[in-house]
C-alpha cells in the first residue's frame, strides 16, 4: 500500500500526471480504432476525425511534460516518486507516437478511397488491428493496476503481433502478384500495416516502462535462451 | 624507472576501486543516555576514502552514531556505549587508546561553523600546535597555507590572516573550521549537517570541498537534506528508531531503496 505524501499538493500534482496520462491512452487506443475502421469503410469524415484527434494528442503530451518537468523541479522526487515521474515522462511519448501512428493511417483513407478495400484484403489488416487494440488496452489497464506481471506478460505477447505482421505481408504480396490493379491499395495497406504494427511496439515499450516504475528494474532479456547461447560460444572460443 | 604498463596500471587501480576497504567498523554499537537507549546493536562500516551520509528523522540515532565515531559521546554525562568500533585495528574504546590523539585522527566538524575567537592562522595553527606537528615556524605557516589551500579558502583569506576567524562570512567560517580539522593531518572527518546554517552558495561550496577532500580522507557526514546526501556521498545509511534500517550504494538507495521505511522517508511519505 502507498502511503500520501506529508505535503498533499505533491500528491495532487502526482494524481493529475496518472489523470492525464490515462486520459492521452483513451484517446490514443480510440484514434486506432477509429483509423482502421475509417479505412476498410472508406469513411473519410472519421480520418478527418482521427487526424484533428491527433492535435489534442500532442498538446495533452505536451502538457504532461510541463508539469512533469514542474514537479520535479519543485519536488525534487526521490525513489518510486522519482520512477514514476520518468515513466509519465516515457509513456506520453509513447502515447504520442501512436497518435501518429493512427493518424498515418487516416491519411491512407483518402488515397485508398478511390480504388476502395476488397472485404478480404481488409480482413487480415482488421485482425492485426484488433491484436494491437487489445494490446494496447490492456497496457493502459495495466497503467492504472501497476501489476509488474501483467506489464511482464504484455511485453511477451508483442511477438505474436510481429508474427501476424508477417503473415500479412506476405498475403498482400500474393495479391500484388495476383493481379498488378491490387499493387497500389495493398501498398497503401502495407505501411498501414507497418504502423499498426508498431503500436504494438509502443504498448510493449509502454508495458516496459510500468515494469520499471513499480520496480525499479528493466524486465529480462526477450530471448534468454539466445543470450545463454551466445555465452556459450563466447567461452568456446 | 617506471616498470609498469599502463595497462598493468589500469588493473591495479581497477582491482584497489573494486576491494572494499573498511576505515571504521562498528560492531554492535549501542548507546544509552541514562535509562535511555538510542542506539540498537548499529552494525555500520565506514568505507575508506569515501563520503559515507548518515540519514533519518530526528532523534533517529544518526548523530549520536556520529559522535560514538570519535567518542564525542564521552563528554555526555550519563552516555553509555556498548558494542565495538575500531579504526583500522584499532579498538577505539579500549583504556590504553588516548582520546586526545583519536580525535586528531577522527576530525569533526559541526552543525554551526565554531571558530575560536583568535585569527584566521591562529585557528589553523592550534590543533598542529599542540599536538607537536610543526618544529619551527616555517613549518607551521606551511601547514596554515596547505590547510586553507585544502579547504578552498586560501585564496579569500591570505592578505587577512591575522584578524579575526569570526569576522568571515557563514560560509568561511565553516570552511575555516574544515581546514582546522584537516590541519592535524587526520583520516576520518566526521561532520554533523556542516551546511544547515550555510546559504546555497556557501553550502556548494561546501559540497564542492567535501568532494574533493574524499581523495585523502574518510568522510561521515550526517545531513538532513537528502538531496544533500544524494549529491555528496558514494553510500548511504539510514536510520530509524535508534536502528539502522539499511545501508546501500547512494545512486541505489535514491532510486531503488531495498526498505520501506527508507523509501517512505526519502520520498517525503508518511511511514
Amino acid at each position: 500500500m502507498v502511503s500520501s505524501h506529508i505535503l498533499s499538493a505533491y500528491d495532487e500534482e502526482l494524481k493529475y500526471l496518472r489523470r492525464r496520462i490515462s486520459e492521452m491512452g483513451g484517446l490514443a487506443e480510440q484514434m486506432c480504432g477509429d483509423a482502421v475502421r475509417a479505412l476498410v469503410n472508406g469513411d473519410s469524415a472519421l480520418a478527418q476525425k482521427v487526424i484533428s484527434d491527433d492535435v489534442i494528442l500532442d498538446h495533452a503530451e505536451r502538457e504532461i511534460q510541463d508539469k512533469a518537468i514542474v514537479t520535479i523541479a519543485k519536488r525534487q522526487p526521490m525513489a518510486a516518486d522519482l520512477r514514476e515521474i520518468i515513466g509519465t515522462l516515457r509513456i506520453a511519448a509513447d502515447l504520442e507516437r501512436v497518435g501518429d501512428l493512427g493518424k498515418n493511417t487516416a491519411k491512407r483513407v483518402i488515397a485508398v478511397q478511390g480504388h476502395g478495400v476488397p472485404r478480404k484484403l481488409a480482413r487480415g489488416l482488421e485482425h492485426l488491428s484488433d491484436l494491437a487494440a487489445v494490446q494496447l488496452k490492456e497496457v493502459l489497464d495495466v497503467y492504472a493496476s501497476r501489476s509488474a506481471e501483467k506489464a511482464e506478460a504484455i511485453r511477451l505477447r508483442d511477438e505474436e503481433i510481429d508474427a501476424m505482421y508477417t503473415s500479412l505481408f506476405r498475403e498482400l504480396l500474393t495479391y500484388m502478384m495476383e493481379d498488378p490493379r491490387n499493387i497500389t491499395t495493398c501498398t497503401h495497406l502495407l505501411f498501414c500495416a507497418k504502423n499498426i504494427e508498431r503500436i504494438g511496439d509502443h504498448a510493449t515499450n509502454i508495458a516496459e516502462t510500468i515494469y520499471y516504475m513499480t520496480t525499479g528494474a528493466v524486465p529480462e532479456g526477450e530471448r534468454p535462451k539466445d543470450d545463454t547461447a551466445n555465452t556459450v560460444g563466447a567461452i568456446a572460443d | 624507472m617506471n616498470m609498469l604498463s599502463e595497462a598493468a596500471v589500469e588493473k591495479a587501480l581497477d582491482k584497489k576501486m573494486n576491494e572494499v576497504a573498511y576505515k571504521m567498523i562498528g560492531k554492535d554499537v549501542s548507546v544509552y543516555y541514562g535509562e535511555k537507549r538510542a542506539l540498537f546493536d548499529v552494525n555500520l562500516n565506514v568505507r575508506e576514502n569515501t563520503v559515507t551520509a548518515l540519514i533519518g528523522p530526528s532523534g533517529c540515532g544518526k548523530s549520536t552514531f556520529l559522535r560514538t565515531l570519535n567518542r564525542m559521546n564521552d563528554t555526555i554525562e550519563g552516555c553509555r556505549v556498548t558494542g565495538k568500533i575500531t579504526l583500522d585495528e584499532d579498538d577505539i574504546y579500549d583504556k590504553e587508546i588516548d582520546v586526545v590523539e583519536l580525535r586528531a585522527r577522527v576530525g569533526m566538524v559541526f552543525q554551526k561553523p565554531n571558530p575560536f575567537p583568535k585569527s584566521i592562522y591562529e585557528n589553523i595553527a592550534y590543533g598542529p600546535r599542540i599536538h607537536g606537528l610543526a618544529r619551527n615556524k616555517a613549518d607551521m605557516d606551511q601547514i596554515v597555507e596547505a590547510s586553507l589551500q585544502r579547504a578552498g579558502l586560501w585564496a579569500e583569506v591570505k592578505d587577512r590572516l591575522h584578524e579575526g576567524g569570526t569576522g568571515l562570512s557563514g560560509g568561511q567560517q565553516q570552511r575555516l573550521c574544515i581546514a582546522r580539522a584537516v590541519a592535524v593531518s587526520p583520516e576520518v572527518i566526521l561532520m554533523d549537517e556542516p551546511c544547515s546554517a550555510l546559504d546555497p552558495i556557501a553550502t556548494a561550496k561546501v559540497e564542492e570541498l567535501i568532494h574533493e577532500l574524499r581523495a585523502n580522507y574518510t568522510i561521515v557526514i550526517v545531513t538532513h537534506s537528502m538531496q544533500q546526501a544524494a549529491r555528496v556521498s558514494q553510500r548511504t545509511a539510514m536510520f530509524h528508531l535508534g536502528q539502522l534500517v539499511e545501508e546501500n550504494d547512494t545512486d541505489k538507495m535514491f532510486t531503488n531503496p531495498d526498505d520501506q521505511r527508507t523509501q517512505d522517508y526519502i520520498m517525503g511519505r508518511f511511514g
